[in-house]
């Protein structure tokens, strides 16, 4: 039977030898390697809860009076968006498990890249020949942020609506040209024009989609035509590839990774409750709550615009750089902006031109190791900053004293984490050379006693 | 695990699998049971971890499970020798290139702009005027959320109350404000605001000038000696301003004072608008006027 659709196809295809290289595929085996895999199986579920909810959704900002079974909202005006949103949570049959699952595979596809990028760095995957690939791989993490960012304020639920004004301030905030830009964008001054909801909603059921789903490809096609990277050891080498093939060894443990996945997404989606919309009400430009928090993937903006002291640049009494620029879209371009120039910038210090097949250990690249750690507790710092208003509510702790010492552990910790992984990046290796010589002493001994 | 035993393990899964899945359609049926989003997602993520353990099953015992190797490719520089040699042959019949490369460059540019253009109809991009327009005009009545007038006996000291201009849309930005009453005699307004505050009433923009949020929080201290004075607190970043001063920043990132706008009390005992407000409301711009309070 399968033989039989397999030669009718290759008579009609001349695939044969695709299909070949396909099933022969090499996998390195590492745990590692499993969290880009992770990110890949989320944004199927993402495509398909997300199909499921805009069969619901109405991408309008027409004001209307709820009447709907959710009792506490009864009477209350509010958009169609939020309407719908709250129809489709509580009225339509299964329709929150979707909304839930949609919104819990989203925190974990960006929790996927950011920790996937964080494997990728530390072993120096993104050398030459795979710069492309680690260059389109961040590209997908900047569109998924601005996708997930976009997704929860389609809802216009109060807090899509501080996240949009936030949004608003920042695009405003751009010198020369911001008034402009907001204006295009928004059609207007927030909460920006009817046409506003139609632009987020086109850009995110397809825009955005489109464009990571494309970019998911080349990255794959990327990954498959150079090759897996792999740890060293064994009989692995820079010219010699050791994995499992994709059939029969690979795909049934990768699938095995992908149902899991949807198991995970699922139960979570059903069982662990996430942002209740009915909860926060409809959005008013006039309203606004205390202990208000993104998802956690924009936590870094919210810390970067929180930790940012009072400093406008101003000529006499003109405005020429508000201060959400600082936060809002300088911080993420410095971010992003190193990670873009960190091959090149590594090229330069190191001078290593060569092709890398195989991975470095982190504790044996140690000024590398060094600096992603102390690059990465900068950015966690400030992302725990944007929580000073939730420690504040939760544990009383003031907040003027909480910016006060973020302010300056942002410039304390990252060089003291540095000195820090170096130093136990040398004790690592000097255990192993420890290790190393007791065996090698040890075997000596062994084979003296055998000779006597 | 024998092979036999394995076999036995990964069937008995995915009948399980079957079960949760035929769960999940009855569950979704029968729409009568309490907590159904919770034994939706039960009986479906059960499912898929069914079919996740009995992959991993057949994985491990089931099918070969060898290492392959293959060698990693290599660059082929004489082949994109040779795209480059097919370019060089198209195009070799030119003779003047420069000629041509310039004219398709400027035929580029041009059609990209002309495609480009027709983005300067989303929204007013060089018409900033909508920026700095608000409802508020001398003499407007102002409204509570119900749209009924708001008496200035209304304004109890340590709360705030939020008002719009009477007949105007207020999903505007510059429609929202908040309103406290403090004690005549704290106000340290600027000289050309004495007049702005009846009754010890002040009247801002409820739109926090750093980003936009709602100013939602307004800090009372409960014994005035020993804690910060009043404060009108935006929920997003903590920009705090005062509301004694004309609104003036005493924390946060905010970099210019909440706009002002100047209240006077009615015949009737209700608050009316003396004018409109005292700078640009909303998030901060490019060339926006800081407005700073002189005294």
């Amino acid at each position: 039977m399968i033989r039989a659709i397999a030669r009718v196809l290759e008579e009609r295809t001349h695939a044969a030898p695709f299909g070949l290289k396909a099933l022969r595929y090499l996998f390195p085996d590492h745990w590692s390697f499993l969290l880009g895999e992770v990110a890949l199986y989320t944004f199927i579920v993402l495509v398909g809860t997300g199909t499921y909810l805009a069969l619901f959704f109405h991408p309008s900002t027409a004001q209307v009076v709820y009447h709907g079974s959710y009792a506490p909202l009864d009477g209350m005006q509010m958009t169609e968006a939020y309407r719908s949103t709250v129809h489709l949570s509580l009225d339509v049959r299964a329709g929150l498990l979707m909304r839930q699952t949609h919104h819990w595979a989203a925190d974990v596809f960006v929790a996927a890249i950011a920790v996937h990028l964080m494997r990728i760095v530390f072993t120096g995957a993104f050398r030459k020949p795979r710069e492309l690939t680690y260059y389109v791989g961040l590209t997908i993490l900047g569109l998924a942020l601005l996708e997930g960012y976009l997704g929860y304020s389609l809802v216009d639920d109060l807090l899509s609506g501080m996240g949009l004004a936030i949004g608003y301030g920042v695009a405003l905030s751009l010198p020369f040209i911001g008034a402009n830009v907001a204006q295009l964008i928004w059609g207007g001054p927030v909460p920006g024009t009817a046409d506003f909801w139609s632009r987020m909603y086109i850009t995110h059921v397809f825009l955005l989609p489109l464009a990571i789903a494309t970019l998911i490809a080349i990255h794959l096609a990327l990954v498959a035509s150079l090759h897996h990277t792999q740890f060293g050891g064994g009989r692995r080498s820079e010219r010699r590839l050791v994995g499992l093939p994709a059939l029969p060894s690979y795909a049934p443990r990768s699938l095995a990774l992908m149902f899991t996945v949807f198991a995970v997404l699922f139960l979570l989606g059903g069982l662990v409750q996430i942002n209740p919309i009915w909860l926060w009400g409809p959005y008013h430009v006039a309203d606004g709550t205390n202990g208000a928090q993104p998802d956690w993937y924009l936590g870094w903006l919210i810390g970067a615009l929180r930790l940012m002291p009072a400093f406008d640049v101003t000529i006499l009494d003109y405005t020429v750089i508000p201060n959400p620029f600082w936060g809002g879209a300088l911080f993420p371009s410095v971010v992003f902006g190193t990670l873009y120039a960190w091959p090149s910038i590594e090229r330069r210090f190191s001078g290593d031109r060569v092709r890398h097949n195989l991975l470095d250990r982190p504790r044996d690249v140690r000024w590398r190791t060094a600096t992603a750690a102390a690059f990465l507790s900068w950015v966690l710092l400030i992302f725990m900053a944007g929580s000073a208003d939730r420690a504040y509510i939760l544990f009383g702790w003031s907040y003027e004293t909480q910016l006060q010492i973020y302010r300056v552990l942002v410039f304390v910790l990252p060089p003291v984490v540095f000195w820090l992984t170096l130093k136990i990046c040398d004790e690592l290796r000097r255990n192993e050379e420890v290790e190393r010589h007791r065996h090698e002493a040890e075997d000596e001994a062994r084979a003296a006693a055998n000779r006597v | 695990m024998t092979r036999r035993r394995a076999e036995l393990v990964v069937a008995a899964l995915l009948v399980l699998a079957a079960l949760c899945a035929a769960g999940f359609v009855a569950v979704y049926a029968l729409d009568a049971i309490p907590d159904q989003t919770q034994y939706l997602g039960l009986a479906l993520g059960a499912a898929f971890l069914c079919v996740a353990g009995a992959l991993l099953v057949a994985g491990r015992h089931l099918v070969v499970t060898e290492d392959g190797e293959s060698e990693y490719g290599h660059p082929s520089p004489e082949t994109a020798e040779r795209l480059v040699d097919i370019g060089d042959e198209t195009v070799a019949g030119i003779r003047r290139r420069r000629l041509l490369t310039g004219a398709a460059a400027v035929a580029t540019t041009a059609i990209g702009a002309a495609l480009l253009a027709p983005v300067v109809s989303l929204g007013p991009v060089f018409d900033l005027a909508a920026m700095a327009r608000t409802p508020w005009r001398r003499g407007r009545r102002l409204v509570d959320e119900e749209g009924n007038p708001v008496p200035a006996s209304a304004i109890q000291p340590d709360e705030f109350l939020t008002a719009f201009p009477e007949g105007a849309d207020p999903e505007e930005i510059g429609s929202p404000i908040i309103l406290v009453r403090l004690d005549p005699a704290s106000l340290r307004l600027p000289a050309s605001r004495r007049s702005w505050a009846p009754g010890g009433i002040v009247g801002y923009s409820k739109v926090c000038t750093h980003a936009g949020c709602a100013i939602a929080l307004y800090r009372a201290p409960l014994f005035q000696p020993a804690e910060q004075p009043p404060g009108l607190v935006c929920p997003c970043h903590y920009s705090t301003f005062d509301p004694a001063t004309g609104g003036t920043v005493v924390f946060g990132p905010a970099g210019r004072a909440l706009p002002q706008l100047p209240l006077r009390i009615d015949r009737q005992g209700n608050l009316r608008a003396g004018g409109t407000f005292s700078g640009p409301v909303g998030p901060s711009w490019w060339g926006v006027r800081r407005g700073r309070a002189t005294s």
